[in-house]
């Protein structure tokens, strides 16, 4: 799931954007060093070809919705985990400025929730350590998908994080936990499956092209066990905890959206499921000093700019109708004669 | 995610579109680019109430587009098709937030809905503005843009490697996809695991691209740099261009200019 | 000048599976001499192009590319000198632009960006393609596709041009045009191709391989009259020398009429 400018605030924006910066440069040294020059024209092809392959889609059985690739995983299979993150920063990048996902402040924060997670944890830590000495179709499906869930598990978790920090939206940080978990789950095991199809498929055709990355071992493995069965019963906690949540619809908060509202119907059932929101948030009482229901002073921004103060926002709503409608009028008069001007 | 073959088409319409030649498309990208992140910073850091404050905002987008010959309907048509998720989120708001901040007439409008329409307007804002960078300054002049402001090289190649072969592998892919479509019937035929088989098809074709590619590479003397940087010159008074108008978005950001005006206006009234 | 000679001996290559692809070839090219090279697919037609420039290694045999023979430190000096043109010219066109990837032999030759510049239009405006300098790649035809990629080797300003199926994909008139620009081109050629028609064009010898051995090897129009030659090779003679479709269909007929 993509995060938005629209819901980010300037200060997460920024922080996540120096990590994923430090991040590229990094991986862009480790690439560097790595002498490889096969991996310059090989990134950019499986970029290209996961791009091309987030379009292919697929049904889900059991469920009548169709479902689409991620892909950090088996770049990072095919790659290595440097390689990957880089590649993958490239095709969010080309997403964002193309095709108007999420924008360019919020870039920093989806390259690090899609892309660190899967290349940097879940690869090394899971996938890589069932597969390392014994490469079988079993253990590959084992461990797709165990770090596809695992990547998106702390994939949505760091979503979460950042709506909850940035305070745009008004969504209680459990309430939104209980509904992005859950559902990342059923997605993570799909994504787990479609890539050991993948996988397997090619290791059958030509298993040397899976050789480039389990050549190398990972650095220092006892305490990376530890490390990893930590973050594993972590993942299981929230995600499989509320496993009744879980179905197969693969766009979870589209679901999950038709189900906590009446969709578009915004109207009087408001009360009952306000009230049930509440004493929701009330129950699992996470982290209750962040809470929503306090007065709006606090909710307004804490930063520095002298902060707009909504309580005379009348004569702000006058002249932001006016402006707005000055605006687009000279937009669509100038439009207009430019247009006319060309055409003579 | 949009359908293959509208890929195609979109990522050629921008980079037709990016091709025009005005007086915004001649700017150095470095501007453009720069304009751009602050334009974003400006309307992100406002706090989740204001609505009225990011409105003049808008003049920046519109001054591109104008001045830069863009296809609006195109454009907002873009942002609307990615507009659901926002929303998804933002709808939240109006439930939680209960609180009437604002009376008009007999109405009150709760501080849930203000923070939606905000949301929207960012959205809308943001958005915008990344796609009006990419038509009109085009993809490539981005990278030289990038590449000059100090992002890694390794990763500017990447950028350069993607775009170019973005449109071999859709065609590829839509190929696929369309010869699936030919022979599966009632939803049989496009499981998993024909995806399967169909993405490892191309996968396998695809590395052998990259091999030949690498090949092609080695045969003009390739070392391991590549070197296909064009200078960059940026004027002085392209320059101008980015501080005055980043003076203007921080002036926009620390007064409420419709608030403003709207006070005036209520004041005659009175 | 001796750096244009291309001598091959006893050429023998295996796939990393374990299939033979070469097993002893061997030939004299000399300077300025356009030579074909034809067989049936599969036969190790592209596995031989690829020694040429040294991304193979070979197995047993010998490579002598002008002065030099064929070993790792000579590999630089040998790409300079033999210019490669693939099948598929996706592959290699991969810089965004034309100049760019036009631009990318000079830049990695180390040359002045004013030499590169002058080696560019001029390697352009040899194939006819000056007009496409800022285009990207992907926005080309098949046609003006391959003739960037030759532009894109030209301007490296090899002395031996080794081309890998130049007119397949082209309809009739982008496949005329690039027949007559090669006509044009006095460097030593070597081309493996299945369009025999413009072998009898263009080149004045012809070899063929069959299962990694060289056939035959002398003037094209000796071989191809050879029937058999042709036929144990898996090929058969060019359209142009089978005789008028339209001439034949009456002769037939009149033997049809004659035999009632």
């Amino acid at each position: 799931m993509h995060m938005a400018d629209a819901l980010i605030s300037p200060a997460v924006g920024g922080t996540l954007w120096a990590a994923t910066a430090g991040l590229i440069g990094y991986s862009s040294r480790k690439v560097k060093q790595d002498m490889d020059d096969r991996r310059i024209p090989l990134m950019g092809v499986l970029g290209a070809f996961i791009f091309a392959a987030q379009m292919i889609n697929f049904t889900i059985p059991g469920t009548g919705s169709s479902g689409h690739l991620g892909g950090g995983l088996i770049l990072a299979i095919l790659l290595g985990p440097a390689a990957a993150f880089l590649t993958l920063a490239s095709v969010l990048t080309v997403q964002a400025l193309f095709f108007a996902d999420g924008g360019l402040l919020s870039l920093g924060c989806n390259v690090f929730n899609l892309g660190f997670f899967p290349c940097f944890v879940a690869y090394p830590l899971v996938y890589k350590q069932i597969v390392q000495d014994k490469i079988s179709q079993r253990r590959i499906v084992i461990g797709a998908v165990l770090s596809a869930v695992l990547g998106l598990q702390l994939g949505a978790l760091g979503v979460v994080f950042e709506t909850f920090f940035s305070r745009i939206s008004d969504l209680p940080f459990a309430t939104f936990l209980l509904l992005m978990q859950p559902i990342h789950l059923a997605i993570g095991i799909v994504e787990g499956l479609v890539t050991a199809a993948v996988v397997v498929f090619v290791w059958k055709a030509r298993p040397e092209t899976l050789d480039i990355t389990l050549a190398s071992k990972p650095a220092g493995t006892p305490s990376f066990r530890k490390v990893l069965a930590g973050l594993l019963i972590a993942a299981a906690v929230t995600g499989g905890f509320i496993s009744w949540f879980a179905s197969t619809h693969p766009d979870g908060l589209e679901w999950s959206l038709s189900r906590s509202t009446a969709k578009e119907e915004l109207a009087p059932p408001k009360k009952g499921l306000h009230g049930w929101l509440a004493t929701l948030q009330e129950k699992t009482a996470f982290l209750p000093d962040y809470g929503f229901r306090g007065s709006k002073k606090e909710e307004t921004s804490g930063d520095a700019w002298p902060a707009v103060d909504p309580g005379t926002s009348l004569s702000g709503l006058l002249g932001g109708s006016l402006t707005l409608i000055t605006l687009v009028l000279i937009g669509v008069l100038l439009k207009r004669r430019k247009r006319h001007h060309a055409q003579h | 995610m949009p359908s293959i073959e509208s890929t195609f088409f979109d990522i050629g319409t921008m980079d037709r579109i990016s091709r025009q030649d005005t007086f915004v498309h001649r700017l150095d990208p470095r501007i453009k680019v720069l304009t751009t992140l602050v334009f974003i910073v400006c309307v992100v850091s406002f706090g989740k109430h204001d609505i009225s404050a990011l409105v003049p905002f808008l003049v920046y987008p519109l001054f591109l587009v104008v001045l830069g010959d863009l296809p609006v309907a195109y454009l907002l048509r873009k942002v609307m098709l990615a507009a659901p998720f926002a929303i998804l989120i933002g709808i939240f708001n109006p439930l939680l937030d209960q609180e009437v901040l604002l009376r008009v007439g007999p109405y009150g409008i709760s501080g849930g809905w203000v923070s939606f329409f905000s949301i929207l307007l960012r959205f809308t804002m943001t958005v915008g503005a990344a796609l009006i960078l990419i038509a009109t300054t085009g993809y490539h002049a981005v990278c030289m843009a990038l590449e000059k402001m100090g992002v890694p090289q390794v990763f500017v190649v990447q950028l350069l490697f993607l775009y170019r072969y973005l449109f071999v592998l859709v065609d590829e892919a839509s190929r696929m996809v369309r010869a699936r479509a030919l022979r599966s019937f009632q939803g049989r035929g496009s499981g998993m695991r024909v995806f399967g088989s169909m993405a490892g098809n191309l996968l396998l074709r695809t590395m052998d691209r990259a091999q030949r590619v690498h090949l092609a590479m080695l045969c003009r003397g390739f070392d391991g740099n590549i070197r296909p940087f064009h200078p960059l010159k940026a004027r002085g008074w392209e320059v101008m261009f980015l501080l005055g108008w980043s003076a203007l978005f921080v002036v926009m950001r620390s007064y409420n200019v419709p608030r403003f005006v709207g006070t005036l206006i209520q004041g005659f009234i009175s | 000048m001796s750096h244009h000679i291309v001598e091959v001996k006893d050429l023998r290559y295996t796939y990393p599976d374990g299939t033979p692809a070469l097993q002893g070839v061997g030939f004299r090219v000399v300077h300025g001499e356009s030579v074909a090279i034809v067989g049936a697919n599969g036969a190790g037609k592209s596995t031989l192009l690829l020694h040429l420039n040294g991304y193979l290694a070979p197995k047993g045999g010998e490579i002598r590319i002008g002065d030099y023979p064929l070993t790792k430190k000579t590999l630089q000096t040998v790409r300079r000198t033999v210019g490669m043109v693939f099948q598929d010219p996706d592959d290699q066109l991969f810089m965004p632009t034309v100049y760019d990837d036009v631009a990318f032999g000079p830049l990695n030759l180390g040359l002045p960006p004013s030499e590169v510049e002058s080696r560019v239009l001029n390697a352009l405006s040899v194939v006819d393609t000056l007009h496409l300098k800022n285009r990207p790649p992907y926005k080309l035809s098949r046609g003006e596709k391959r003739a960037v990629a030759i532009a894109s080797v030209l301007s490296m300003s090899p002395d031996i041009l080794v081309m890998d199926e130049p007119t397949s994909d082209l309809d009739p008139r982008a496949r005329r045009k690039l027949i007559e620009l090669l006509k044009t081109f006095t460097h030593t050629k070597i081309i493996a191709t299945h369009d025999l028609d413009m072998v009898v064009d263009l080149c004045e010898r012809t070899i063929v391989i069959f299962n990694g051995r060289v056939t035959a090897d002398g003037p094209t129009l000796q071989i191809f009259e050879n029937q058999a030659v042709l036929a144990e090779s898996h090929l058969e003679k060019p359209l142009g020398m089978q005789g008028c479709p339209v001439c034949r269909a009456s002769a037939a007929s009149a033997r049809d009429r004659r035999c009632q």
